[in-house]
């Protein structure tokens, strides 16, 4: 996909993150918006799948760990073709299979995990990142996490095992928005120096701007030169990206656009 | 059922590390992961025979259950055991959504499983553990009673569940005395004795308890049926209905807290079905303590002459209960 139809797929997203979450009454817009780009990217030029054959054994898997972005999960995976855009308007609601975080049992095509309880997609990477190894398998593994997912303890026992195990097969993508519910991750609890920790813990780390796509391109051809160790990407994003009258506001991590405000946000997307 | 033998002491931890390490044998998904104590909870069996399906994620019991879910999305067959304390409660939210959320077949291992555990004290007795694992959604709960069920019943968790299991299993040794030709079928309760006066439901190394129990009654004119639960969850209802109509009076019998445990699942289901009297000896809303595994059964008041006072105290209510 060229470059100006990437541009083009991250703003439809954008705007189907809005609407579905604007239809639904609730969910979380701000985390869903920044992470559109990084997204478009992964789906529409990294990873290595077939939309018509979710199950295909040799895809790339893409594990959301942060569960409760799942609205940018979703309407991505709708453009990527797995199931019908239309049906983006039935999140959170009741036999909906596109569950509040992401939920298995509904079967929607291209979910590879249920999580939503913070520290726990990324341990579960690891474990999908060993069984390729175990079985020499090309297939790779992409992990998202939030930043503030990164308060767990349970990420570094994860972190750990991915350097020690030397899981080149493995990436985890870190949403470096730098806000969480209660505030600024530097005032809840900080988490820099963030690269040292990576590298300390035997990972490759590459800091980029998750806004641009030439630099997240750089980013995962970069990761696919590295072996012997595990990669992290910290992506540097805007919680709300697009819609600038509500970028970097952390009050924005878990609601809904109001009616009035749809449009707007709409609007605002278009234009930026 | 004739009478059983003890073949000789085996802790149950034994039988669990036989059957992980036959069925990986015939099946090469089965994937083993230690959090250091392979040794200790009889891993170690398999990881020698295997070491190339053995991984080592060291004292992290979360990542090894989150990792237990990815490796099982991937195909393998993850056998995850550890310590009950942390196999059921250091990662219960791992537990509850990698694994049963996402309805995979991990195969958990709860070792040093009750307080027969002994001088390790009250943090390493894990008494809660069944409590917590039967109340997950898709999760099956096995309660082996000796080391030649463990051997079939960790042969059937990896082979015969499809979803996400829980087999517990203790440190200490105990009578070996089941029959290699007792078949295990998961969720099938086995009468191990006969009888119409009252029915003894145990589950784990207390099975033999009961039995003794049972042999103590019989000297007293008192048929004592004695069941091995052995699957907690499901619940062989038939079994345990038929058990209540016919004798009116039961005992459940667990190396476990008396709440949450087999005995509280027994009476979720009386209770709604056939509802008789019910005792349950269990421990009772407290922590254990250090001592040899025989003084606390004691002690705890596990064991059959516990379990005997009990059974005439429900047959002869106006009988003095038996002491605290």
């Amino acid at each position: 996909m060229d470059t100006e139809k990437l541009s083009e797929t991250s703003r439809d997203i954008r705007i189907d993150i809005i609407r579905s979450l604007s239809k639904a009454g609730s969910g979380h817009l701000g985390g869903s918006l920044g992470m559109a780009d990084v997204f478009t990217i992964l789906y529409f030029h990294v990873l290595n799948h077939r939309p018509e054959e979710p199950d295909w054994p040799e895809r790339d898997r893409m594990v959301l760990s942060a569960g409760h972005i799942a609205p940018v999960l979703y309407a991505t995976l709708a453009h990527a073709g797995y199931f019908p855009k239309a049906e983006l308007m039935t999140l959170r609601q009741l036999g909906s299979r596109l569950q509040g975080h992401p939920g298995r049992d509904h079967r929607l095509p291209g979910l590879e995990l249920s999580a939503g309880s913070l520290g726990q997609g990324f341990p579960v990477a690891v474990g999908m990142a060993l069984a390729g190894k175990m079985d020499k398998r090309p297939w790779k593994v992409y992990c998202v996490a939030g930043d503030g997912e990164l308060q767990e303890g349970s990420m570094w026992e994860a972190a750990m095992a991915g350097g020690f195990h030397k899981l080149d097969n493995l990436t985890l993508i870190i949403d470096r928005n730098g806000v969480q519910i209660e505030g600024h991750t530097e005032d809840v609890m900080d988490l820099e120096p963030l690269t040292d920790k990576w590298t300390a813990f035997g990972w490759h780390v590459i800091n980029c701007d998750g806004h641009n796509h030439t630099d997240l391109i750089h980013a995962f051809d970069e990761v696919d030169t590295i072996k012997g160790r595990p990669s992290v990407i910290i992506a540097t994003t805007k919680m709300g990206k697009g819609v600038r009258s509500i970028e970097d506001n952390y009050r924005w991590h878990g609601k809904p656009p109001s009616k009035e405000e749809t449009e707007d946000f709409i609007t605002q997307i278009k234009e930026s | 059922m004739g009478t059983y033998r003890n073949k000789g002491n085996k802790a149950t931890k034994e039988g669990f590390g036989e059957g992980i390490l036959e069925a990986a044998r015939r099946n090469k998904n089965v994937v083993g992961i230690g959090a250091d104590i392979t040794h200790s909870v009889n891993l170690s069996l398999f990881a020698a025979a295997f070491p190339e399906r053995y991984i080592s994620l060291g004292i992290a019991e979360q990542n090894c259950m989150g990792a237990a879910a990815g490796l099982a999305l991937s195909g393998k067959i993850p056998v995850f055991p550890t310590y009950a304390v942390f196999s059921a409660m250091r990662t219960t939210d791992f537990v509850r959504i990698s694994v049963c959320y996402n309805n995979l077949h991990v195969v958990i291992g709860g070792g040093h499983a009750g307080i027969s555990v002994g001088p390790d004290g009250a943090t390493h007795q894990a008494l809660e553990d069944v409590a917590i694992m039967r109340v997950m959604p898709n999760m099956t709960v096995l309660s082996p009673c000796d080391s030649t069920q463990a051997r079939k019943a960790a042969i059937a968790a990896v082979e015969q569940i499809e979803g996400p299991v829980y087999i517990r299993f203790g440190r200490a040794p105990a009578p070996n005395f089941t029959p290699a030709s007792l078949e295990f079928i998961p969720g099938k309760a086995q009468i191990m004795k006969e009888g119409s006066d009252i029915s003894i439901i145990a589950t784990g190394v207390l099975v033999w308890e009961a039995l003794q129990a049972a042999k103590i009654l019989r000297k007293e004119g008192i048929n004592a049926r004695v069941i091995n639960l052995h699957t907690i969850k499901p619940l062989d209802k038939e079994t345990i209905l038929d058990a209540a109509r016919e004798t009116g009076r039961i005992i459940t019998v667990e190396e476990h807290q008396k709440m949450g445990g087999m005995g509280s699942a027994v009476a979720e289901f009386l209770a709604a079905s056939h509802p008789v009297p019910i005792h349950f000896i269990g421990v009772d809303d407290r922590f254990g303590e250090s001592g040899q595994p025989g003084e606390l059964m004691k002690k705890y008041r596990l064991n059959a002459s516990a379990i005997s006072r009990e059974a005439r105290y429900l047959l002869s209510p106006d009988q003095e209960p038996p002491e605290l």
